[in-house]
């Protein structure tokens, strides 16, 4: 019988399986940070239970790290208690922590990655909703709760009930510009942010198979803003590519079997989804978003929708009409003329270093414009590294942006990175709700090149709005 | 856990959609290490607000939530799920929960219940017209009942199972510990480890 991708994955995971109950699945890797985890060891030594498999368990600091004189010690005694917590109990249970400082430290969708430890065929969990991001690699990967983190700290399993599968196939080809970002955030306009509650997504279509990983990462990181708990991607060339050489990725034999294992991880021919989308890739250009979910969104060269006109439900009038009050905009403006104050360029979402190189490339040789001001902030301590290594820094600092240290930063402002009440930004973050980056603050969603055009004119503007 | 059976309370009408986590609670109260003591950050952004109808003498002491489709969307923070029981609501009523927030409000005891969304506009109505009406939520019986309407609700059977016998799933699973052994195993050798570190 034909099976999807997802379904194999899944197959090849349950370690038990039992009428009128959950499976029981077995996790491959957990993805630790200091926000989601302390109530969940501290539910282990209560129990006096023992972490089972420290080896398949990995922690990183990222979403309170400051970017700023990260040598100095974290200013907020909370989050500097919250990651000292996070050390304390990877100390006591026997974790590999990366901390502050470390070259490996930064966002945990990141760092797994970049780590060769998140591959084809496996399962991946972390206590974060965005660890859909590992679905890139055509693993199922999925964000839990802090009593589930517990669960599996204490018995590297779950009991789940299969997902519902769903196909969105991008046709065609990505014209100049278009990102992966904007093709994220098309999927999302166009199926909603419950869209795809219940299910894991696969991601295909020729426009899909053409990605980098980067690129891929980007597209799965945001599966749950569409209200689905997984995206994923089947494995090929570009994924054996990026693994091949990094430092926990399976080498000699190893390697031949695990290619081996990942070439069967597709979707057969006459497998069933059950539910199917399909976006024209070739008609996609960039997308922001107007309201306060990732759904609110339009191309760029639309104006603000009309609450009262351009919905039929009445909860989608009252949704409209209250994020527009919130975000301070009138039905009718066109999205070009919106003025920004703050860009950040960054996140587990784009925050990798394809992302800089092509923002840097839109900015070089032209300044941050008056009035604005914009964080770099790479998604890890690596990535940095590796765009200093190129130069990077250069470009950005040169026009006036600000290059920080790695983590989470203002795609939450659970560090000191936030927008002040009012304040507006060009983010290429994953969530526009309100108050995300900061009490107050109005965020609206970009892919990086439109970030980099946007910093520099001032609104919201894509590359190809600015003189040669 | 405790055992979840019925419970009858007054009841909030929140007529707002896609309430993300960080709406019901924002991510500066997240930095807590502890599991209790979250009701001052639930929905804090829109308390600041006196017109927010939380603040409503009206609506004081209320323990089932009424809300829009779609709540619970964006972040897995089980702070959500903390911050709502700790306030005291025991039962929130929506015609679509985000998934994460559903199975982490499953862990913790609080019940999510699916209504048809016609059934919430009712329901929206009848307690904003009375807020002292008493609202039962009947999970043997999968019923909602307030003043002689009967609406039905789904959840999944063995969610309410766990609740209805106060069951928690780690040593659920623990019991089948030969099992995980079992499929260690024949785990294939190529998967990674985390440790040791490599270079």
């Amino acid at each position: 019988m034909p099976h999807t991708l997802a379904e194999k994955v899944w197959a090849d995971h349950v370690v038990r399986s039992a009428d009128g109950e959950p499976d029981l699945l077995y996790i491959d890797l957990h993805l630790l940070h200091e926000v989601t985890s302390p109530q969940a060891f501290d539910g282990l030594r209560n129990a006096g239970r023992p972490l089972r498999r420290p080896d398949l368990t990995i922690a990183t600091e990222d979403h309170n790290t400051p970017t700023l004189e990260i040598d100095k010690p974290i200013a907020d005694p909370v989050s500097r208690l919250q990651i000292e917590t996070l050390r304390k109990n990877c100390a006591d249970f026997g974790v590999r922590i990366h901390s502050l400082g470390d070259a490996q430290q930064g966002i945990v969708h990141v760092v797994g990655p970049q780590l060769g430890l998140t591959q084809p065929g496996m399962t991946v969990v972390c206590g974060d909703s965005h660890t859909s991001t590992h679905g890139a690699f055509g693993a199922l990967a999925f964000g839990i709760g802090t009593s589930e983190v517990e669960h599996v700290l204490a018995t590297q399993t779950l009991p789940l009930k299969p997902f519902k599968t769903m196909a969105v196939t991008v046709t065609g080809e990505l014209a100049e510009g278009v990102t992966a970002k904007d093709v994220v955030l098309a999927v999302i306009a166009q199926i909603g942010t419950g869209g795809g509650q219940g299910y894991v997504i696969e991601y295909r279509g020729a426009a899909v198979e053409k990605l980098s990983m980067e690129g891929r990462m980007t597209v799965c990181n945001m599966s749950i803003e569409a209200g689905a708990r997984a995206g994923m991607i089947a494995p090929d060339e570009t994924t054996f590519a990026y693994l091949k050489g990094r430092a926990h990725a399976p080498a000699g034999a190893d390697w031949d079997a695990a290619v081996a294992y990942w070439k069967t991880l597709h979707t057969d021919d006459g497998a069933k989804f059950d539910a199917e989308v399909v976006i024209d890739g070739d008609a996609l250009t960039p997308y922001v978003t107007w309201g306060t979910n990732p759904g609110q969104g339009l191309p760029l060269s639309a104006s603000v929708p009309d609450p009262e006109t351009d919905f039929d439900a009445e909860v989608d009038k009252t949704a409209a009409r209250k994020a527009l009050e919130y975000m301070g905009l009138r039905a009718g403006t066109p999205l070009r003329e919106i003025k920004v104050d703050t860009v950040f360029l960054g996140s587990c979402t784009n925050g990798r270093l394809e992302d800089l190189r092509a923002a840097a490339a839109v900015i070089k040789g032209r300044k941050v414009a008056d009035g604005v001001r914009m964080l770099v902030v790479p998604g890890s301590a690596r990535v940095r590294l590796e765009a200093e290594a190129e130069g990077l820094h250069e470009v950005f600092t040169a026009a006036g942006a600000e290059w920080r240290f790695a983590g989470c930063s203002m795609c939450l402002g659970m560090n000191p990175d936030q927008l002040a009440p009012g304040e507006r930004s060009a983010s290429t973050s994953n969530r526009n709700f309100e108050g995300r980056q900061g009490k107050g603050g109005r965020t609206h969603l970009v892919s990086p090149l439109v970030a980099a055009a946007t910093a520099v004119t001032g609104t919201l503007s894509s590359p190809s709005d600015l003189a040669a | 856990m405790e055992k979840f059976k019925t419970h009858t309370g007054r009841a909030l009408p929140l007529r707002r959609s896609n309430v993300d986590t960080d709406q019901i609670i924002p991510a500066v109260y997240l930095k807590r290490i502890t599991r209790t003591g979250f009701e001052d950050g639930l929905f804090a952004a829109w308390r600041a607000d006196p017109d927010f109808i939380l603040n409503s003498e009206d609506y004081q002491g209320v323990s089932v939530l009424v809300a829009g489709p779609d709540f619970g969307t964006g972040s897995s923070r089980e702070h959500a799920v903390w911050a709502l029981k700790d306030y005291g609501f025991k039962v929130v009523l929506s015609a679509r929960f985000a998934d994460i927030f559903r199975g982490n409000s499953a862990k913790d005891g609080l019940l999510t219940a699916v209504l048809k969304q016609e059934d919430i506009e009712l329901l929206w109505k009848l307690v904003e017209e009375n807020p002292e009406l008493e609202v039962t939520v009947d999970l043997e019986a999968r019923e909602v009942r307030v003043e002689g309407h009967v609406f039905t609700f789904e959840v999944d059977e063995y969610t309410r199972w766990r609740l209805l016998e106060g069951l928690d799933d780690i040593s659920l699973t623990l019991r089948h510990g030969e099992d995980i052994d079992g499929f260690e195993d024949k785990r294939p050798g190529f998967k990674p480890k985390t440790l040791p570190a490599a270079a």
